[in-house]
């Protein structure tokens, strides 16, 4: 027997609430996903198709600055993270400390958790003054 | 001290980063950007997030992010100065307008200029703006303070967290503040519907498994030193608490994200004409205020959910700050007054003036009263239809923007009305 479940999309301002149906495989994963009503656009469809099987996640935070202007950087990751991964990604930037100067874009973390995504800067942090 | 400028702008934020760069682009040679804090960039520095930017370049910035792109821009231009941890302290009109101002460094500062540009932004509202009954512990802060305090300051202000409010800036701060460690126990919301983005909803209260409780309020917060839980109900068609509905919350925090105010100190101190509804000041299509050579732009005009706009904005008011610094701002003979129909709250701008020196569309930004689906907006003289928009779907939280064509603006014969239709089922 199929499971389902509701979800909103939201890849417009519409917010469609759609519902699929899947199982589960062998491993845990959510496997065979069928959209069976709600989603009123295929880019809805693709998004639960995703969202079900390989949801992703942008992840923002900051981390510490020594000798910085401010205590804090903002960082960003270049590309989305496998959304259970966020929040040890997050964890893992908390204990994390650089040094001043800093670029825009400079890569603060390369490929955080084995998971092949760096995480950049999000701003200039220049020296103390 | 005593100082002169062609033009002088009243706060750093993206109003005023956009205002500068027009100014410039349109002919000023001797700008001031005025910025109370450490840097340039206002409350973008603290939107870490990510989602900026999608109009104006094409592509999710962060909020510093965005910021820094104005920044090295306006860094660039040799014309504009800027004056860093200076607070303006009031303004005032006349044939010089002229600016009072202090820093550590100068004292007092008279500053006049041919023209100002206010873009000062908004400010949250706070507990006693909505009278949320109880003690008065530590630990009840708005959402806008949270964010400096753990983006910016590096300081956590509750492990064990409330959350009154779900804009998108209470919404973002349940992600923030459960990636830092906190455990968010729940997001109440007065009205039936979240004024947040659904993507938030999705990904910052349902990825951290956060209860939405629609219809609820605070009844009650409970501590003496800190804050120790609170007590909330849901609310009846009226807001008012259902008897019987009550549980308690126990927390050590409680944010508050319960609306945005434009920031009117400087506006009412100079006797500057304000909004009954958008409680900022009111202008016409280029952003003048009703005393002229005075111009407002962004937060501080009416509160905004996209920076695009808000830089959009202050380019406008840059370019025509410009024109009357340089004497090229003709005057005008007839104000048309744009006002809110059907289903529409505020409309800005609220008046379009019928100049020689102005032939560009105008740009109305409005607010819908209540979510609505298929709707069509009508930008009407009388019975006139002078330009229509249709939207899918529209919410009071997402401001929409129409076009409206000059010549057909400065047609109409009476006041301007924008109204909503929705779609004959």
């Amino acid at each position: 027997m199929k499971q389902t479940k509701k979800m909103n999309c939201i890849v417009c301002p519409l917010g469609c609430l759609g519902e699929v149906s899947f199982n589960y495989g062998n491993d845990g994963g959510v496997i065979d996903v069928e959209v069976m009503s709600g989603f009123s656009c295929p880019r809805g469809k693709n998004y639960a198709i995703k969202e079900m099987t390989n949801p992703e996640r942008m992840l923002t935070t900051t981390v510490r600055v020594e000798n910085g202007a401010l205590p804090l950087l903002p960082v960003v990751s270049k590309t989305a993270l496998p959304k259970g991964k966020v929040m040890a990604a997050a964890r893992y930037l908390a204990g994390i400390t650089i040094k001043a100067p800093v670029a825009e874009g400079q890569v603060i973390c390369l490929n955080i958790l084995g998971l092949g995504v760096d995480i950049i800067a999000s701003r200039d942090m220049n020296t103390h003054a | 001290m005593n100082l002169n400028y062609e033009i002088v702008i009243v706060g750093g934020g993206p109003a005023g980063l956009a205002a500068a760069k027009s100014a410039a682009e349109n002919g000023a040679n001797k700008i001031l950007i005025i910025e109370r804090d450490r840097e340039m960039g206002g409350i973008l520095q603290q939107c870490i997030h990510n989602g900026f930017g999608l109009h104006t370049f094409k592509e999710e910035l962060t909020g510093p992010g965005y910021a820094h792109r104005y920044i090295k821009m306006v860094d660039g231009i040799p014309q504009i100065e800027v004056m860093l941890d200076t607070m303006v302290l009031s303004i005032a009109d006349g044939d010089k307008k002229m600016v009072v101002a202090c820093n550590p460094q100068n004292g007092i500062m008279q500053i006049s200029a041919n023209a100002i540009i206010l873009t000062m932004g908004c400010r949250e509202r706070t507990r006693g703006a909505i009278r949320i009954p109880g003690t008065r512990p530590a630990g009840v802060l708005t959402a806008g303070a949270a964010q400096r305090m753990v983006n910016m300051e590096g300081y956590i202000p509750g492990k064990n967290v409330v959350i009154l409010g779900s804009g998108d800036i209470g919404l973002i701060m349940a992600r923030r503040m459960s990636l830092e460690g906190a455990k968010v126990h729940a997001c109440l919301e007065l009205m039936p519907f979240s004024n947040g983005l659904t993507r938030n909803i999705v990904q910052c209260l349902e990825d951290y498994d956060i209860p939405l409780h629609l219809s609820h309020t605070i009844t009650k917060i409970h501590g003496v030193e800190r804050i120790e839980k609170i007590s909330c109900a849901q609310v009846d068609e009226s807001f008012r608490p259902i008897p019987g509905t009550e549980f308690d919350i126990p927390c050590d925090c409680l944010l508050l994200s319960v609306g945005l105010i434009p920031e009117n100190e400087l506006s009412t101190g100079a006797a500057i004409p304000l909004h009954r509804l958008t409680n900022g000041p009111l202008v016409d299509q280029c952003r003048e205020t009703g005393l002229p050579g005075i111009f407002a732009a962004g937060n501080v005009v009416h509160v905004h959910d996209l920076v695009d706009f808000v830089s959009e904005e202050g380019a406008i008011a840059g370019k025509y700050a410009a024109k009357y610094s340089a004497g090229q701002m003709c005057g005008f003979d007839r104000a048309i007054a744009v006002e809110p129909g059907n289903a529409i709250r505020t409309v800005v701008p609220q008046t379009i003036t019928v100049r020689e020196c102005v032939n560009e569309p105008v740009k109305l930004f409005m607010r819908v009263t209540q979510p609505m689906v298929k709707i069509t907006v009508e930008v009407c003289d009388g019975d006139i239809v002078l330009a229509s928009k249709k939207e899918a779907v529209a919410k009071p939280s997402e401001m929409i923007a129409v076009s409206l064509p000059y010549d057909k603006a400065c047609s109409a014969r009476g006041p301007i009305t924008v109204s909503v239709k929705e779609e004959v089922k």
